[in-house]
This record gives structure tokens, C-alpha cells and sequence, in this order.
């Protein structure tokens, strides 16, 4: 009766407190450590076996683009999964939301609407067209799944052949290109922060973090619950900045080519100073993944929503009982994942800087796997938005590392897919060891 | 007094099976009435039917002497109906506060959920139901019987339940657990709720309620006061299926 009446008191008791492990005292996530860990290790065998070429800048610079367009889907299809249903439809729905984008912004706005090649509205009308589309696809879905109680599995196995082929259909499988200008910023190395203000948005960001951990921790005092030692949070804190810092650092590292300057100054009219050199920084795609990663994760834990799914997830029943709508939530989750396809939509055509008729094949394949691989367990009810983040950069490093050292594409494709299977049975040899499910 | 709730001929059909078969029942406040009968002799399907979870094919619910239209789980909440399922409808994977306000978030000016305030809440009220429940932040698949119960228990009590539904609170249950929920039971009555109990376990019902309904095959076999009879009583009604007066 006494413990619980002063629950502020936890922390306090120092025979308990000595005895807790440095990890517990700093509460962070043991099953992060260790895929932060795999993947520090994958990074560094590879390296070994480049010679080097695999961490420098550049490569961590391209690595970080590849993986943007299955990281956003990632993160929806943690929902999904988490809902215990599946989404096998995403790769083909990209290409259904991306011969959207690449017909609005070549052929309807210049031609049919006449605003003409190269409207300042185009990029963003086109990006709106091809939202609309996925989500609309996306909540059908889900209609499906819910309402018609059809399994997930069916209902996007029948949309992986319908929707890959409405793209063929819409466009005749002819590539589209070249996309708008604007438009292609969001590719990748086409459109970049540049070194100032790519140390501008760092500094912010990790004003931003340092002031989320006080505030939290302020929280809790204010309610007399147990708070991790100070020395502990600095650690955190230090953590967060110099992983945040070194992340700016190492892109801002990544310089533009000398011949790629001289033709910028050409275009303009100018000849480039003697010595002058610029980097890349971080890329738009880059920072419209954090700014989804950062929202997915509210959503999560800190909205009703959030907390639906995952409750659902847990017990369907539980949630039904406890005055959930999961039908109208199944919706949702569905019409959320196709917008999260939409925009990875717009990354990936903009990568490619025009529409192909197999943009996004396999790709549901790496999503799921990045999800999976990320921590999220098919049986429902567990899943973290950093984890599929974590899990789609850990397979994108598998896979440029084995193109790097040369491996048969048949050999890496073998490797990968044992890895997922391999990483599916640590997770859950590790559960079983926490005691968790 | 005006019954707190009133079932009034209440039937449906699962299929060619009638599960709950014109059957009418009520319940005062600062009473408890238990459901005793069979297995598959319609005392769930009953009270999911006052809980919203079913829709019944006919009949009416009165409350507090209004008639009352309940078509979901929300719509009996909204009438201070709290359920406790034999199944424990709790989400395994979240943590105490989570499952005890699920439905019912308590949110921020934001409009995000405020998971100190709801963990504050949650110690506060698990203080004084179950002294001993610690885990406050672990999902809880990691507690006893007993602790999911209290979470369980505790949702009823903090939401201001009038009318409180257990379907087998103690069956998965210790002695000592068991004898906490039991010891609740008698609290809450004092409180002035109602509460309809289903158990299996005649002697533990005749402890607690103040009046038995047998049920068997769907059908009402009949309501009595406790004090009036025996266990032997309640046990032929249950097994015979015939009302005390003609058996």
C-alpha cells in the first residue's frame, strides 16, 4: 500500500537502483541495440571487403537515397501488419500512383489543361493527383478487407496483378519522362539542402530533440513518476546530437563532381571561381522520410488512432468490445498505407527521372521484409515506426554492399532472403528469452 | 423503486438455435443478481445482449425506467454499463493505463493522448483496488490472472459504472485472488451498483448475490430470492430445469 501511494519514491531506493544495468538505467531499447548493431556490423564487413568504398560519403550518401522510396512504405506497412492483415499490393500501386503523376504532369495539366511545360503549380498538382490515387485505392482496400471481411491477402494479391497492370494499361508501357523539374528535386542527389542549410536543419533538429527529452522528462516529474538519472538523459542527449551532427556532416562531406560546378556556372552564364567547391547535403527525399518517420511515430504512440491499431492488433476482440470501430480503422490503415505509397510514388519516379512501366516491381517483397526485419511481428499487435526504417536501410545495405563486392545477382537475392529469414528467428529466439510474446 | 434495468422478453436466434429465448429479467441498484445455468444455456449471450456485443432479434431494455435503444458496446458505455468478460477483453500487448482507458483516451489540449495523466489515473485507482499491482507500465501478458482482472475491474470502477456485468470473474482466478474480486463485489453494492453475476460456482453465488436466475436451454426457469433456498434447490433447478415450486 505504501509503494503505490508514493510511486515517485521507485527510483529512489538505491539497492534496486545500483543493481540495474548501465542499458536499463539509460531505458533504451535492447532489440534497437542489436539491429543498430547488425547493422553496424554489416557496414563494417562490408567496408573490409570494398577497401574502404563502402563508408565513404558518397556511398553513404547514395545508400541513404536508395533506401527513402521502400522506407516510407515501410513505415505504413508496419499498421498493416500490426492489424495482423498484409500488403502485397504496394509495389504495383506505386506504379499506378506514379503513371498518375507522370500522365497529370506530361500530358493533362500541359496539354489537355494547357498550363503549358514547366507551370510552377504542375509538381504539386501531380503530387496531389497521385495522393488522391493511392489513398483512394488504398481506403477500397481496406473497404474491402474490412467491411467485405475478404482477407487481406487476398484482396492485395488480386490488387498486385490489378493495379500493376491498370499502370501498364494507362500508359501502353511506355516510359514517361521527362518529369517535371520541380518534381525531380524530390529524387535524391537532383535535389539537395546544399552545406548551410543542410547544417541549419541539423542544429534545428537537434534543438528540437534536446527540448522533446526535457519536456518529457519534465512530464513526469510533474506527475512524481520515476525519471532516468541526469546522467543518464545527458547521455541520451549526447547520443542524439552527435548522431543527428555527424549524420549532417558525413552528407555535407559528399561534394559535388568539379565537372557538374562548371556546367551549373555555364547555365547560369558564369565561369566558376578557381577552387570553388560545393556538397550535397541532405536530399529533399532524405528529409520528406524523417518528416513521415517523425508523423508515423506520433501517430503511433501519442494519437487515438495510433493507439487503435495497435490495440486491435493486440485483441480484435478487446478492441470491438472496448467501443472500436476496427472496420472504419482497417480503412484507415489501408488508405494511410496507399498515400505512404503515393509519395514513396514521387521519390521513386523522381529517382528515375521518369515513369517506367516496372517501376516498383518486388517491391512489396522489400517493404514487408523491411517491416519484418525492423521488429514487426506478423501475429499482430508489435511494431515500430523506426525499426521498418531501421530494417529497409539494412537490406538496402545488404544489397548495394553485395552489388559493390561483386556478388551474382542471383547469389544476393539468395543471401537476402535468407537473411529475412534468419533475422525473423533471432526476433524470435530473443522474445522468447525477454519473456515477451 | 425504479428497477435499474429491466429486460423485457428478450429472444435471439443463432441461426435455428434460440440462444436466449423470451426471457426477462431486472436489477435494483445496490443489488446483485446472479445468472446460474449450463453451459450453452444462453447467460453470455444474455448479458452480451445488455452489453451491446449482440443484438437481440426481440424485446426491450428499460433503464432506470427509460426505454433504451443499444446497438454497440458504445451505446451501453453511454449508459454507465461496464462489462468484465470471462474472456478478460483486455489488449495484450499494452500496458495497464492503455487497456483501462482503450475507448476512452484521456487526451491533451492537443488532442494526443496523455499517457502521464492516464498512468497517473491508473496508479491512483489500482491503489485502492489491488495494492499489490506494480507492473504499471509492462503489457499486460506479462501479469497474474488476478492483476488482469483488477485491470479489468479497475475500468468499471474508474469510468463510474451504474450497472456492472461480470461474466466468471473469479474463474481464472486463485483463492486469494478470488476472495479480492469477491470482497470487491461486496464493495461495489455498497456503492449502489448493480451488478449481474454469471459463475459456475453455486456456493460462491449464493455468498454474493442476492438473487439467482436459473437458466437452461435459452429459457428463464426461474428467479429467486437467495435467503429463500438451498444450494440443493438451485442445483435441481440448473440440472431439472423446473421452476422450485413444481419440482
Amino acid at each position: 500500500m505504501t509503494d503505490t501511494s508514493t510511486p515517485g519514491t521507485d527510483s529512489h531506493r538505491s539497492p534496486t537502483a545500483s543493481k540495474r544495468s548501465f542499458l536499463t538505467q539509460l531505458e533504451i531499447d535492447t532489440r534497437l541495440l542489436g539491429m543498430i548493431g547488425a547493422f553496424v556490423l554489416v557496414c563494417l564487413v562490408f567496408n573490409v571487403l570494398t577497401d574502404g568504398r563502402f563508408l565513404t560519403p558518397r556511398n553513404i550518401f547514395n545508400l541513404t537515397i536508395q533506401t527513402v522510396s521502400v522506407a516510407i512504405m515501410a513505415t505504413g506497412m508496419v499498421f498493416v501488419i500490426v492489424t495482423r492483415h498484409i500488403d502485397l499490393s504496394v509495389g504495383a500501386m506505386l506504379a499506378t500512383c506514379s503513371a498518375a503523376m507522370a500522365i497529370t504532369q506530361t500530358d493533362i495539366l500541359p496539354k489537355m489543361l494547357g498550363l503549358g511545360l514547366g507551370h510552377p503549380l504542375i509538381p504539386w498538382i501531380s503530387i496531389l493527383a497521385g495522393l488522391i490515387v493511392g489513398t483512394v485505392i488504398g481506403a477500397f482496400q481496406g473497404w474491402l478487407v474490412g467491411y467485405l471481411t475478404i482477407p487481406a491477402f487476398i484482396v492485395t494479391l488480386g490488387g498486385l496483378l490489378i493495379w500493376r497492370n491498370v499502370a501498364w494499361y494507362m500508359t501502353d508501357g511506355q516510359t514517361i519522362g521527362p518529369l517535371d523539374e520541380t518534381f525531380r528535386n524530390f529524387g535524391g542527389i537532383n535535389g539537395t539542402l546544399g552545406e548551410t542549410w543542410s547544417w541549419v536543419v541539423g542544429v534545428i533538429a537537434v534543438v528540437l530533440a534536446l527540448w522533446a527529452l526535457s519536456a518529457s522528462r519534465r512530464n513526469k516529474i510533474g506527475h512524481g513518476f520515476p525519471v532516468k538519472p541526469v546522467w543518464a538523459e545527458a547521455i541520451v542527449g549526447l547520443i542524439i546530437t552527435v548522431g543527428i551532427l555527424g549524420f549532417v556532416a558525413i552528407l555535407n562531406a559528399y561534394e559535388v563532381p568539379t565537372a557538374r560546378l562548371i556546367r551549373e556556372f555555364k547555365a547560369n552564364g558564369e565561369a566558376m571561381p578557381e577552387g570553388y567547391t560545393a556538397a550535397y547535403g541532405i536530399p529533399y527525399s532524405v528529409l520528406l522520410l524523417i518528416a513521415i518517420a517523425i508523423g508515423m511515430t506520433v501517430i503511433a504512440k501519442r494519437t487515438r488512432l495510433g493507439r487503435y491499431i495497435f490495440a486491435t492488433g493486440g485483441n480484435p476482440d478487446a478492441a470491438e468490445l472496448s467501443g472500436i470501430n476496427t472496420r472504419l480503422l482497417t480503412v484507415k490503415i489501408f488508405a494511410l498505407m496507399g498515400a505512404l505509397v503515393a509519395l514513396s510514388a514521387v521519390v521513386a519516379s523522381a529517382r528515375l527521372t521518369n515513369h517506367s512501366n516496372d517501376i516498383g516491381t518486388l517491391d512489396e517483397l522489400r517493404v514487408i521484409a523491411a517491416a519484418v526485419i525492423g521488429g514487426t511481428a506478423l501475429a499482430g499487435g508489435i511494431g515500430t515506426i523506426h525499426g521498418a526504417i531501421l530494417g529497409a536501410l539494412i537490406m538496402q545495405s545488404l544489397q548495394s554492399g553485395m552489388a559493390m563486392v561483386g556478388v551474382d545477382a542471383p547469389l544476393q537475392n539468395i543471401v537476402v532472403g535468407a537473411v529475412l529469414v534468419l533475422a525473423v528467428w533471432i526476433d524470435i529466439v530473443y522474445r522468447r528469452r525477454t519473456g515477451g510474446k | 423503486m425504479t428497477p435499474l434495468v429491466e429486460l423485457k422478453n428478450i429472444s435471439l436466434s443463432f441461426g435455428g438455435v434460440r440462444a436466449v429465448d423470451n426471457v426477462s429479467l431486472d436489477l435494483y441498484p445496490g443489488e446483485v443478481v446472479g445468472l446460474l445455468g449450463h453451459n450453452g444455456a444462453g447467460k453470455s449471450t444474455l448479458i452480451k445482449i445488455l452489453a451491446g456485443a449482440y443484438q437481440m432479434d426481440e424485446g426491450e431494455i428499460w433503464i432506470e425506467g427509460k426505454k433504451v435503444n443499444i446497438q454497440s458496446p458504445r451505446d451501453a458505455r453511454r449508459h454507465n454499463i461496464e462489462t468484465i468478460y470471462q474472456t478478460l477483453a483486455l489488449a495484450d500487448n499494452l500496458d495497464a493505463p492503455s487497456n483501462l482507458f482503450l475507448g476512452r483516451e484521456l487526451t491533451t489540449r492537443f488532442g494526443l493522448v496523455d499517457d502521464a495523466k492516464m498512468e497517473a489515473e491508473t496508479r491512483k485507482i489500482m491503489a485502492r483496488l489491488n495494492p499489490n499491482f506494480k507492473k504499471i507500465s509492462e503489457p499486460v501478458s506479462a501479469l497474474s490472472g488476478g492483476q488482469r482482472q483488477s485491470v479489468a475491474i479497475a475500468r468499471a470502477v474508474y469510468f463510474n459504472a451504474k450497472i456492472l456485468i461480470m461474466d466468471e470473474p473469479t474463474a481464472a482466478l486463485g483463492v486469494h485472488e478470488s476472495k479480492m474480486v469477491a470482497d470487491l463485489i461486496k464493495e461495489l453494492k455498497a456503492q449502489g451498483l448493480g451488478i449481474f453475476l454469471i459463475s459456475h460456482d453455486t456456493r460462491e453465488m449464493l455468498d454474493l448475490c442476492d438473487r439467482v436466475s436459473v437458466m437452461k436451454n435459452g429459457t428463464l426457469i426461474g428467479t429467486e430470492k437467495v435467503g429463500d433456498v438451498t444450494e440443493d434447490d438451485i442445483l435441481s433447478m440448473i440440472i431439472m430445469g423446473k421452476a422450485r415450486d413444481a419440482a
